[in-house]
């Protein structure tokens, strides 16, 4: 298992460095001058100058990007342009709104779509099969920022139960602590700003988890009736063994592993999906800190974003492929 | 025993009709069993008809602005409203699903062809030029998909054509890792070694013999992908990176409209709705073609 792992670990390196030429490419790939494009037609020759300097398009390809691969290995993801800050210590705050996010989407998608997969299953060809296999379906077909959309619509607008913008109230700041507002209420003992966080959390996160939920749903149906048809599920009933449990012990371990790999897949796409629904719901996330840079063409930023967003959904993957072995005994590590 | 009571039709086929005819055949009698796919495919020709004669259709021009009739409700004269510009949704839903269609086609056929040619030389040549082609898809898999699609257009600009460029690389490697897994496993068949041993050309071996071989699952896979293609586009279009207002593209006409949600809702539900109902169409028909055309692909 270990020296599975390292290998596993080590054919990461070519992966990785290929991402960072591809986001080094990024600014190379501006057709024209990318200190012009950046700037606006209207800039002077001197600030194109100076731009060119302080991203250090002045020097050779190779050497640019070696520097910038430095700088990554070092922690530093460069300056904004728009408003000269460091990247590295803007990130963080934005990257764990959206792994708070994610995270919250992520509970409700394998809670919701396992079950639905299973009794599903269970229920082969029931009504409760049908809608459940219809509703996936319109799920995985649905653009999640039109269901952002109608959500706010439905529960800000016309209900008015839950609030549909934002991390927060705008009267109110979170003390941060980890920047995971669940956490730092609750470390901070404000229970008032807890529920406050949650209610903030509700509609993002169940738009987030829709393609997710839909899909597990999907896998877990199918893995699920795949084994029930097996032998020792037959033996198990046999022996007077109580369906619930036939079901949610015996045939769901061995079902898990496809599960298992959509849900690792899921994990790291709801990073890249986070985008729209950050975009809808004002979530000040990574997706979000992304799309601002679009629209002031803050390549840095974008370049930064792009890298952190896609090294964590490769690291999801990678640690997905471990967790394989410890659900699945017969897997042999090589 | 209804497979083999098949099979055994299929080989009488064989004789009268020849391989391709009966291959068709076979197809379609498995496919029009499945009710969804027939369902699926219907919604896919109905949308094909609307963008095909989207000019008959489509009561009033794409860009026939009114502004006395600023965001009506669904009436008998605007079956589903009017826009902020007193525009006809209806008609620009019709014509929306030209580009739509558009973008899913052309993206997933041009990755059909880059990721087969590439797929095609890393399985049949092998060694170096294989790891380095694998390798290649390997990083662009390493990206999100609409992540990297939107790396792709801040470079080349927001525009329709250049998010359909973007949506088209990132979809190469997907074909080119299914066409590169099928060439491995065609490739040790025998009939190819007996083809070798004959002197055939790599070429034509390529041409008759594999390319043929990995054409079910890319058509399967095609079908899915223009599925995910549109639901991009209508991502990109919505974070101002697709296509450009006034085009009536669905995602486009969805973010122009989200301000006026409150006051009109059907300005957001239409546009919103067109879009569902075709990925439905393109899901269901893909899973019925997988059915039908590669039963191992199932799961």
């Amino acid at each position: 298992m270990l020296s599975y792992s390292v290998k596993r670990l080590l054919m990461l390196v070519p992966v990785l460095l290929g991402m960072t030429i591809i986001v080094f490419a990024i600014i190379h790939a501006i057709p024209g001058n990318p200190a012009l494009t950046i700037l606006g037609t209207k800039a002077t020759p001197e600030a194109i100058h100076n731009l060119n300097q302080s991203l250090g398009l002045d020097q050779p390809l190779y050497v640019q990007y070696f520097t910038y691969l430095k700088n990554i290995l070092s922690g530093h993801l460069g300056t904004s342009i728009q408003d000269n800050t460091s990247i590295a210590s803007e990130i963080w705050p934005h990257l764990a709104a959206t792994i708070e996010l994610s995270f919250v989407a992520m509970v409700i998608a394998v809670v919701v779509g396992i079950n639905a997969g299973i009794i599903s299953a269970w229920k082969q060809n029931s009504v409760f099969d049908y809608a459940a296999m219809i509703i996936a379906l319109i799920g995985v077909s649905m653009p999640i920022f039109w269901l952002g959309l109608l959500e706010q619509w439905a529960f800000s607008v016309k209900l008015n139960w839950l609030p549909s913008i934002g991390r927060t109230d705008i009267i109110t700041t979170v003390q941060p602590i980890t920047n995971l507002y669940l956490i730092d209420t609750l470390l901070e003992g404000q229970f008032a700003q807890f529920w406050m966080v949650v209610r903030h959390l509700i509609l993002p996160a169940i738009a987030l988890a829709t393609i997710p939920t839909a899909i597990i749903a999907r896998m877990t149906r199918s893995s699920m009736l795949e084994v029930l048809k097996s032998d020792y599920i037959r033996t198990a009933k046999a022996k007077g063994e109580h369906m619930f449990w036939i079901v949610y012990k015996y045939a769901l371990k061995n079902a898990f592993i496809p599960i298992l790999t959509v849900i690792g897949l899921q994990t790291g796409l709801l990073l890249g999906g986070a985008i729209l629904t950050e975009t809808i719901f004002g979530w000040p996330g990574i997706g979000l800190y992304v799309y601002n840079a679009i629209q002031y063409r803050d390549y840095p930023v974008i370049q930064s974003g792009i890298l952190v967003i896609s090294f964590i959904f490769v690291m999801v993957n990678f640690i997905t492929d471990l967790l394989y072995g410890l659900f699945d005994p017969r897997i042999k590590y090589r | 025993m209804s497979q083999s009571v098949q099979n055994g039709a299929a080989k009488d086929l064989v004789k009268e009709k020849g391989p391709l005819a009966s291959a068709l055949t076979d197809f379609w009698r498995a496919f029009r069993k499945n009710k969804p796919a027939i369902v699926g495919a219907g919604i896919v020709l109905f949308f094909i008809v609307l963008a095909v004669f989207a000019r008959f259709i489509a009561p009033q021009g794409i860009n026939d602005q009114n502004i006395n009739i600023r965001l009506e409700p669904p009436s008998a004269q605007h079956w589903l409203g009017t826009d902020d510009f007193g525009r006809d949704i209806f008609s620009r839903i019709v014509f929306g699903a030209q580009l739509s269609l558009r973008v899913g086609f052309l993206a997933v056929i041009g990755s059909i062809i880059f990721g087969t040619l590439l797929g095609v030389i890393a399985g049949y040549f092998g060694k170096f030029i294989d790891t380095v082609i694998s390798r290649f898809f390997d990083i662009l898999l390493a990206f999100p998909s609409i992540l990297l699609s939107i790396a792709i257009v801040s470079v080349l600009g927001p525009s329709l054509n250049n998010a359909l460029v973007a949506i088209a690389i990132v979809n190469v490697p997907v074909f080119g890792r299914l066409v590169r897994s099928r060439v491995l496993t065609v490739k040790e068949e025998e009939y190819i070694v007996a083809a070798r041993s004959i002197g055939m050309g790599n070429t034509r071996i390529i041409f008759n013999h594999i390319l043929p071989n990995s054409f079910a699952p890319v058509i399967v896979q095609g079908t899915l992908n223009i599925a995910t293609a549109i639901l991009d586009a209508a991502g990109l279009g919505f974070l101002g990176m697709g296509a450009q207002p006034p085009q009536p593209e669905w995602g486009t006409m969805l973010s122009a409209s989200r301000q006026y949600i409150t006051n009109a809702p059907w300005t957001v539900l239409f546009p919103g709705l067109a879009i569902v109902l075709v990925v439905v169409g393109f899901n269901l028909m893909g899973d019925g073609l997988r059915d039908a055309l590669d039963p191992r692909m199932k799961n």
